[in-house]
């Protein structure tokens, strides 16, 4: 059995990053505050010293160009991990993003790929200010061609990272920043893969399914926690969002019969929708009450005095599974 | 000769570091009274910005931008506005904004994470631009729309050095050149984007140059030098009102300066430059150069120096007691400026939330 460290979620991005650097010399990592600095929040700490310049590196500050260069360098056959500071600046890059790195593969006709793993933090909760709260993961599961991937422990983070970095297309690595350092769990030092696509089953369960992802996926196991012995909630944290793990969401509804989707994102175009058709279209037989959501606001998010109010949290999770049930 | 027609590669300057009068320079023609009012500015702000930091650390504020070194481009750049002009801020430009009108009040409510504190009615300030260089478009085409209704109003636009290398910079000051628009693009280069150096942002020897290739003046002053950077904005700002000769309208200011303290307040310098770095910009502190200079003068003695500081720290004392005295916004104000009429749906989620809250309490949903 191999040796553990005990890790929070950011410093198992930063030993997943650390593991594929020593194991693949085509793997670098670039973007704004990411070397010297070690990453705004240290999700990068130390690895500009161990890998230098050529592999770990400062960039002006140019969300554009460092996509844009991201995808040549992926085009040539390296693997580059770009990071987006917050995914709330990442919208200059959005063009490289979705009409470039998505579209290349499909543009050359496989000749070229884009394999490329673009991390950014997203999600609200720490107080911070405009633009560094957003949760806008639909954006990017609505183009073609970009995986999207969501962990929520530190233990998925290190090996969904791997698989990202490995994967030949590119992927939008979202990391959930207010659980970065929540809590911290057991992390193989040796690198691994936990494999793309593959929902987790966090909690099992009979009477209703909670599909969620990310930071919410905490709250949710917390409501489920409080409703034990009243109801039996099973919660599914789906890791990738694109492409989504639907026979694992299919099945746990033909089990319950029920469902609640809880995310940050606004309600409206939010991947609560996504999921909710698709359990029509695959599982209506097996319906006994309509899919609940428990999103966020279609607003954009506020500044910290009220961003509480805005994120869902167990309480409100908790009347979300109730309507569900009691329907 | 213009002092915007120096090579963009030089630095104009006005005061020398120990606060003399650079030899061959002219002392901008401001009133005894304006000079003391650009001091007490500068040292108000360097105090505010002190009282905020700690309020952060205190958990009494959130993430906080701080601005010491920076308050001589500041202040001396807004002097140069007319009341009918614009500020088109990012989110460092505290010291700019209280020049133009804003309170310390209301910056401090902004940075306390009330969406009001942006709300500046009456004032010709744009709401604070967090994304960066995001605004710089946003100056060009002011300057478009002040074309087409024949105003004669100018738009002052702040970046720093950072954002020069994003193409909403560059974009901005091409419809600047193309329109001929009345805008003037002041970069705060403090030569640190958080923790890239200002030489890892770009190879040009200076950031002025690039003016040049856009067909306007770009010129470089000593962003420490109150009396330098107010010469330079106050040029700048009459070209763009009025023209001058074949001179397209907009200037590119590049005021060189330094930040003393952190990005922000969840930042850390120590990891990324040294001490030494900071205590050599030091030097060039703009307030006790200013304060050499109206001493010099005869303007400033210490007894009117001790009155200055004291009215400074009862002016922020009292900012920070109406700030903390404010109550949060309601929840109904997360709403009601999404659009001009609230659609079905969002009048649906605020019912909901409105519910939640009789339901579970505010203590329950805001743990």
């Amino acid at each position: 059995m191999s040796d553990t460290q005990n890790l929070t979620l950011v410093q198992a991005v930063r030993d997943g990053l650390k593991g594929e650097l020593e194991r693949d010399d085509d793997v670098v990592v670039f973007g704004e505050d990411v070397g010297k600095n070690g990453g705004v929040f240290r999700a990068t700490q130390g690895l500009h010293d161990e890998f230098g310049e050529d592999r770990v590196f400062d960039t002006p500050l140019a969300e554009s160009g460092i996509v844009g260069t991201a995808i040549g360098m992926a085009a040539y056959g390296m693997k580059p991990v770009p990071e987006m500071q917050f995914s709330g600046f990442a919208y200059p890059a959005f063009d490289q993003i979705v009409s470039h790195a998505a579209r290349l593969r499909t543009r050359s006709r496989s000749r070229f790929s884009v394999p490329m793993t673009l991390r950014m933090p997203y999600g609200g909760g720490i107080r911070a200010p405009e633009h560094h709260s957003e949760s806008k993961e639909a954006f990017y599961t609505h183009e073609a061609g970009l995986k999207v991937v969501v962990p929520s422990t530190p233990r998925d983070t290190k090996g969904l990272l791997a698989a990202s970095i490995r994967d030949p297309d590119p992927v939008v690595f979202m990391e959930p920043k207010l659980i970065y350092r929540a809590f911290r769990e057991e992390v193989p030092d040796e690198t691994y893969t936990v494999e793309l696509g593959e929902a987790k089953t966090r909690r099992e369960g009979s009477d209703v399914s909670v599909f969620t992802w990310g930071a919410m996926t905490r709250p949710s196991l917390e409501a489920a926690e409080q409703l034990e012995g009243d109801i039996d909630v099973e919660v599914v944290d789906l890791r990738t969002l694109s492409p989504m793990d639907w026979d694992a969401i299919v099945e746990s509804f033909k089990k319950t019969g029920r469902a609640v989707v809880v995310h940050e994102a606004p309600k409206t175009g939010g991947l609560g929708a996504e999921i909710t058709a698709t359990i029509q279209e695959e599982a209506l037989g097996y319906q006994r009450a309509p899919v609940t959501r428990v999103t966020g606001f279609d607003t954009p998010f506020p500044l910290y005095a009220l961003e509480d109010y805005y994120m869902p949290e167990a309480a409100r999770i908790e009347d979300g599974i109730r309507e569900a049930v009691e329907f | 000769m213009s002092v915007l027609d120096t090579d963009p590669r030089e630095q104009v300057q006005v005061l020398a570091e120990g606060g003399s009068v650079v030899e061959g320079a002219t002392v901008p023609d401001l009133s005894e009274e304006e000079f003391v009012e650009m001091y007490r500015t500068m040292k108000l702000a360097r105090h505010f910005d002190q009282r905020a930091v700690s309020l952060q650390r205190q958990g009494r504020m959130g993430t906080y931008p701080p601005l010491a070194g920076q308050e001589a481009a500041q202040v001396g750049s807004a002097m140069a506005l007319d009341e009918q002009d614009w500020l088109i801020p990012s989110y460092r430009e505290h010291a700019a904004s209280y020049v133009h009108g804003l309170t310390l009040e209301g910056t401090l409510r902004y940075w306390m994470g009330d969406e009001r504190g942006n709300k500046l009615d009456d004032l010709n300030i744009f709401p604070v631009a967090v994304p960066i260089a995001s605004q710089v478009p946003h100056a060009a085409g002011l300057g478009m729309a002040a074309n087409y209704n024949d105003t004669d109003e100018v738009f002052m636009c702040y970046f720093g050095d950072g954002a020069t290398s994003e193409g909403d910079f560059h974009e901005g000051l091409n419809f600047g050149g193309v329109f001929d628009t009345p805008t003037v693009f002041f970069c705060n280069n403090n030569q640190w984007a958080i923790s890239v150096p200002r030489e890892k942002q770009t190879a040009s020897e200076t950031i002025a140059q690039k003016a040049i290739a856009y067909g306007i003046d770009g010129v470089q002053v000593d962003g420490m030098d109150p009396l330098a950077v107010y010469k330079v904005a106050k040029a700048a700002v009459d070209r763009a009102r009025n023209g001058e000769g074949d001179k397209l309208r907009p200037t590119l200011i590049e005021a060189v300066q330094y930040r003393y303290g952190a990005h922000t307040t969840a930042d850390d310098p120590s990891v990324y430059r040294q001490d030494d770095e900071v205590e050599e910009w030091k030097a060039k502190d703009p307030i006790p150069r200013m304060e050499t200079f109206l001493r010099d003068r005869g303007v400033l003695d210490d007894e009117r120096v001790a009155e200055i500081t004291e009215s400074i720290e009862d002016e922020v004392a009292a900012a920070i007691e109406t700030a903390e005295g404010f109550t949060r916004p309601t929840t109904d104000s997360m709403f009601e400026h999404v659009y001009a009429d609230m659609p079905e749906r969002l009048r649906e989620q605020k019912a909901y939330l409105d519910r939640l809250q009789s339901k579970h309490g505010d203590e329950e949903l805001l743990e």
